[in-house]
């Protein structure tokens, strides 16, 4: 017991590292989702493929390639030089987006087309009905997914610590070597996952009985 | 005068033509009802009215604005054009009150306060006041599809359409409907309504509209075209709907 109560101030300081990524690159990523789901749906043919194009290469590889590529490919060229939390942050950011995007586009088209010919015809743009009658409906049916893979999100961070993140996963490690207690530290630092998830998933259910349709 | 005015409409979905080469005209307070077989293009023809459906050929000139020019805000000219559809398509995730609102908070403008007063006055006008803070999926048919013609109306429009707008309706819920449409007729709204209620034509109909394979067969006012059709399509259909 020492040895956790020991360890967990400074695994508490990786946690707080990893909820820092994740919730700064899970609004990112979910702006992204958004914008890429509007032009995948957009009437115009070069920009459904820009969309297409990147949700299918995010999908088709392995987020630790996309880690890889990002921090030590995209510096390599030394055009920017992105430290390791910026290049995590965009990581995961653009990962989701992809998924969020695929997620927001089914979500908009299960939308019944009657609400977007309502809404047209009494004289709302395209983007108002977008903004007012579509994406409201969509957003309610398509929370349990969006809690899923910001699940998955969360859990992808873990994999931030090979880039040198001090993250939840980065400082168990450390701990785990430095106390030779290995069991101990890495049942820890899965509680304490388990347990943010678990919040997580309370929330995304608190938030949606609170929208739910009457 | 007329309102709606239009010439030489075609479209088409694809290679099928849909519409073809339809001309019509309705006067403002006018009441046109359009009859006609399941497939003849009757929403079609409705549809373009307001440019739902984009238009293939032809002219369509909707109290002055000719919605076939691609320069035209639609938007603007569809304020002007209340619809209503056969299956009410009210917005589940607003109240009624907010789903008469929206419109005149939203585009016109409208204080919240002033829109709200006049949803009730609407909600009223339609038998339905005390329903203002339920949500759509708490209405029947027939009030659903009662606080949609309110939520046109909010938009103050010149013209009404009306889309078969009691043909998902349960048999006792019509009367109700086609009561507060009648009573928009008496009122002198403008309103062209695709239906298959051949009492409400008749009775409150100015003129009928008979369409078959994407033509105009035959128009007049209702009590000629009822008993004394010229077309063998408008007997052969009219026998079997009468
Ligand atoms: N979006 C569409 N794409 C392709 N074809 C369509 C589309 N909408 C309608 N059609 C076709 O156009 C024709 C006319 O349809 P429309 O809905 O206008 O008929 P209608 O007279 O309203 O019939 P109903 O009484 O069944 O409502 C039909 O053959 C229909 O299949
Ligand atoms: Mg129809």
């Amino acid at each position: 017991m020492d040895i956790i109560s020991a360890a967990l101030p400074i695994l508490l300081k990786g946690l707080q590292v990893t909820l820092y990524i994740f919730v700064i690159a899970i609004i990112l990523g979910f702006l992204i989702g958004l914008v890429v789901a509007l032009l995948r749906l957009a009437p115009i043919k070069i920009l459904n493929w820009i969309a297409k194009i990147y949700v299918d290469a995010i999908r088709g590889t392995p987020f630790i390639v996309q880690l890889f590529f990002i921090y030590f490919g995209v510096n390599s060229l030394h055009i920017v030089s992105l430290n390791s939390t910026t290049a995590g942050i965009i990581t995961v950011a653009i990962n989701a987006g992809a998924y969020f995007a695929e997620i927001i586009r089914a979500g908009i088209q299960s939308i019944d087309k009657g609400q977007t010919e309502a809404a047209r015809s009494i004289g709302f743009t395209a983007s108002q009905t977008m903004r007012y009658v579509v994406l409201p409906q969509a957003f309610r049916r398509m929370l349990p997914t969006i809690t899923n893979q910001s699940i998955i999100s969360l859990k992808d961070t873990s994999l931030l610590s090979v880039i040198g993140i001090a993250d939840l996963t980065q400082q168990g490690q450390i701990q785990a070597s430095a106390t030779f207690e290995a069991f101990k530290i890495w049942l820890a630092v899965g509680v304490i996952y388990f347990i943010i998830i678990y919040l997580l998933t309370i929330l995304a259910n608190f938030i949606e009985r609170r929208i739910q349709l009457r | 005068m007329s309102i709606i005015t239009v010439k030489n409409l075609r479209k088409s979905f694809g290679k099928v033509e849909v519409l073809k080469d339809i001309n019509a005209a309705v006067k403002e307070k006018e009441v046109v009802c359009v009859i006609g077989p399941s497939g003849s293009g009757k929403s079609t023809f409705l549809r373009c009215l307001n440019r739902l459906e984009e238009i293939s050929g032809g002219e369509v000139v909707i109290n002055g604005h000719d919605i076939t020019d691609s320069k035209i805000n639609i938007n603007k000219v569809r304020q002007e054009v209340g619809m209503v559809f056969q299956q009410f398509n009210l917005f589940p995730h607003k109240s009624v009150l907010e789903n008469i609102t929206m419109g005149p908070i939203k585009i016109l403008g409208t204080e919240k306060a002033e829109a709200e007063k006049l949803a009730i006055e609407l909600l009223g006008k339609v038998g339905l006041r005390e329903k203002a803070s339920s949500y759509p999926g708490e209405l029947s048919g027939g009030q659903k599809q009662r606080v949609a013609i309110a939520r046109a109306l909010a938009m103050n429009p010149k013209i009404m359409l009306f889309d078969e707008p009691t043909s998902a309706l349960d048999p006792e819920m019509v009367g109700d409907v086609l009561e507060v449409m009648k009573q928009l007729a008496k009122e002198g709204m403008t309103m062209v309504v695709v239906t298959h209620e051949m009492g409400f034509a008749r009775e409150v109909g100015d003129r009928v509209i008979f369409m078959d394979g994407g033509y105009i067969v035959e128009e007049n006012i209702p009590n000629e075209l009822f008993s004394n059709p010229q077309h063998e399509r408008t007997k052969a259909f009219l026998s079997k709907v009468l």
